[in-house]
């Protein structure tokens, strides 16, 4: 149990897939324009990730090392299937939007690096932990990516919710500016560009956070660059 | 002396002059683009000035507020004019009398994003002018496509165009096609010669975007004489360019438009010697600024004829930008004695 916070921190933050690892990038860049399809997918992602985590370990001594990777890609792709089968039957609209992205669900390399370098040599609890962490902060990233670029694209947020969660989220768009758009945030130039601001503060944050707990003290001593002769 | 402390230790040969280096060469690219300037301001009205007074000042104001953040000294990077160069090339690509916002917007994405956060003069991969460029035409499409017909120097509407309150119906019915854009846009099935002859441009069209062409080609011909630039990137350009539109031109006459419209409408020239001539963004050894520039030249002509948009010059030097760092590897000259091959 001692692992625990160490894991969640490592999948929120120390090591999260979308921003440190940059695993996954092709459904994170492509499907993040809206927050509803960032969240249908991250929600989707989620569900294989923890899915696939738990059966990668449940199964890690039975599988030998020469076919391992076959055999998650395999068990991966099964849950794909499951999250697709449900998204279509409880969210059809949006399984609509999503399309290829979905099925793409299985050759997203976070999932399978995690299963490959964790789940196959950790118990099943740690395991299906690790997969919510990383799931976790994958959706949290792919959702704030989608909402900052449908904010700065279309200057709305929450729009069309209602595909995702039905009708009690009828209502719930904002629409900060009237009559705004902005394509380059809405096509995959402005998915690049707000990626990597993301990353960017979140470098900036731990860089602050380093120097606030070990202050590193410039020497104020001058570089001597060049020795010619005796120094007096 | 018996030691040397690297703060007092000056890079020689660099900083002879307390001053920077590259302020007499920014103002003497801005004197060459007076007469493209002027010649555009006489055709398409007081709408170019106000874009390229608007994006001068938007450059200075983002440069020196970037570099406060950045905690860098402020003047000496303000004097060496490059945001203000930036301010006026980016002016002179817009459509005249752009709205303030847009201009903001571009020059945002040009001295913030293309030239600041890559580290700032010096150290821009991508010509700062034509990355503003480029967001405006794909963000905007509406307002970037539509180029005004030739107008008296203060139209009726430059006021409330400049500040973004003309309503959208407006701006339409003001605006026109440039010739380039005409061309492609016409019916399949019309000749070229169909098409000229059913007058497709507002009277003196064609005649303004010559003058304009011709006009940039003085300005580029006094950056020559100063050798300022050299003539590598805009003959290998133009050369280029002439060479693949004329074999265009021939393969079907109809479809393609000819090397002289190619060349005397649209941005060819002033891209030619003002923007593919960054010292930064381009190539630096002669093999390289002639791969570099014909790059260019063919990207210019197959953009135009085959691709969707109807110029190309800001996408042809963005993409050859990506390219300078690989053209540089292989054209840098060898040293007496040094074997051929990759360093």
């Amino acid at each position: 149990m001692s692992q625990w916070p160490t894991l969640t921190r490592q999948g929120l933050w120390n090591n999260n897939p979308a921003l440190v690892q940059l695993l996954g990038l092709c459904p994170l860049l492509a499907v993040s324009t809206t927050v509803v399809n960032s969240l249908g997918l991250a929600l989707a992602t989620l569900f294989v990730m923890v899915g696939s985590s738990t059966a990668v370990s449940l199964v890690r001594h039975q599988v030998p090392n020469a076919v391992r990777l076959p055999a998650f890609v395999m068990i991966i792709a099964a849950f794909v299937t499951c999250a697709e089968l449900l998204m279509a039957a409880y969210a059809y609209p949006l399984y609509q939007l999503l399309g290829i992205f979905i099925p793409l669900i299985v050759t997203n390399c976070a999932i399978l690096g995690r299963a490959d370098a964790f789940a196959s040599r950790q118990p099943v609890g740690l395991a299906a932990l690790d997969g919510l962490m990383m799931g976790l902060g994958f959706g949290i990233v792919l959702v704030v990516l989608g909402g900052l670029r449908e904010l700065l694209g279309q200057g709305t947020l929450f729009s069309d919710m209602a595909l995702l969660l039905g009708p009690m989220a009828e209502g719930w768009q904002l629409t900060l500016a009237k009559d705004y758009q902005f394509l380059f945030f809405v096509l995959p130039p402005g998915a690049f560009f707000v990626a990597g601001m993301l990353i960017a503060l979140k470098n900036a944050i731990d860089q602050r956070r380093a120097q606030r707990t070990h202050p590193v003290v410039t020497s104020r001593t001058e570089r001597r660059v060049r020795v010619t002769g005796v120094i007096k | 002396m018996s030691m040397l402390h690297a703060s007092q230790a000056t890079d020689a040969p660099v900083s002879m002059t307390s001053t920077s280096p590259t302020a007499p060469l920014m103002r003497w690219v801005m004197a060459a683009t007076l007469p493209g300037i002027i010649a555009m301001t006489a055709w398409f009205g007081l709408g170019v000035l106000s874009n390229i007074v608007l994006a001068a000042a938007f450059g200075l104001l983002l440069e020196s507020v970037v570099l406060r953040l950045r905690k860098r000294p402020v003047v000496p990077a303000l004097n060496d004019s490059s945001a203000l160069l930036t301010g006026v090339l980016l002016g002179a690509s817009l459509p005249p009398a752009s709205p303030w916002w847009l201009i903001g917007v571009g020059m945002v994405a040009a001295v913030v994003i293309a030239k600041q956060l890559y580290g700032g003069l010096g150290h821009n991969p991508f010509n700062p002018a034509m990355v503003g460029y480029a967001l405006l035409l794909v963000s905007f499409p509406a307002y970037m496509t539509l180029w005004a017909p030739p107008q008296p120097l203060i139209s009726d509407t430059l006021w409330a165009q400049i500040m973004g309150t003309l309503p959208a119906t407006q701006i339409d019915a003001l605006s026109g096609a440039t010739p380039l854009d005409a061309f492609k846009q016409k019916a399949d099935g019309l000749s070229a010669a169909q098409f000229w002859a059913s007058d497709p441009l507002p009277a003196g069209t064609l005649n303004a975007w010559r003058m304009i062409s011709l006009a940039w080609l003085a300005g580029g011909i006094l950056l020559l004489a100063k050798r300022i630039i050299s003539w590598h990137i805009p003959a290998a350009l133009l050369g280029s360019m002439l060479i693949l539109a004329a074999l265009f031109h021939l393969l079907d006459a109809d479809q393609f438009a000819s090397p002289t419209l190619h060349l005397l409408t649209g941005a060819t020239l002033f891209g030619a010697f003002f923007i593919a001539t960054d010292p930064v963004s381009a190539a630096t050894s002669r093999r390289g600024k002639l791969l570099y520039g014909a790059g260019i030249g063919i990207l210019i002509v197959v953009i135009r004829n085959l691709g969707g948009y109807p110029d190309a010059v800001a996408f042809g030097v963005l993409l050859m930008n990506l390219c300078v760092p690989l053209i540089d590897l292989y054209t840098v000259p060898r040293p007496q004695g040094h074997y051929r091959g990759v360093p």
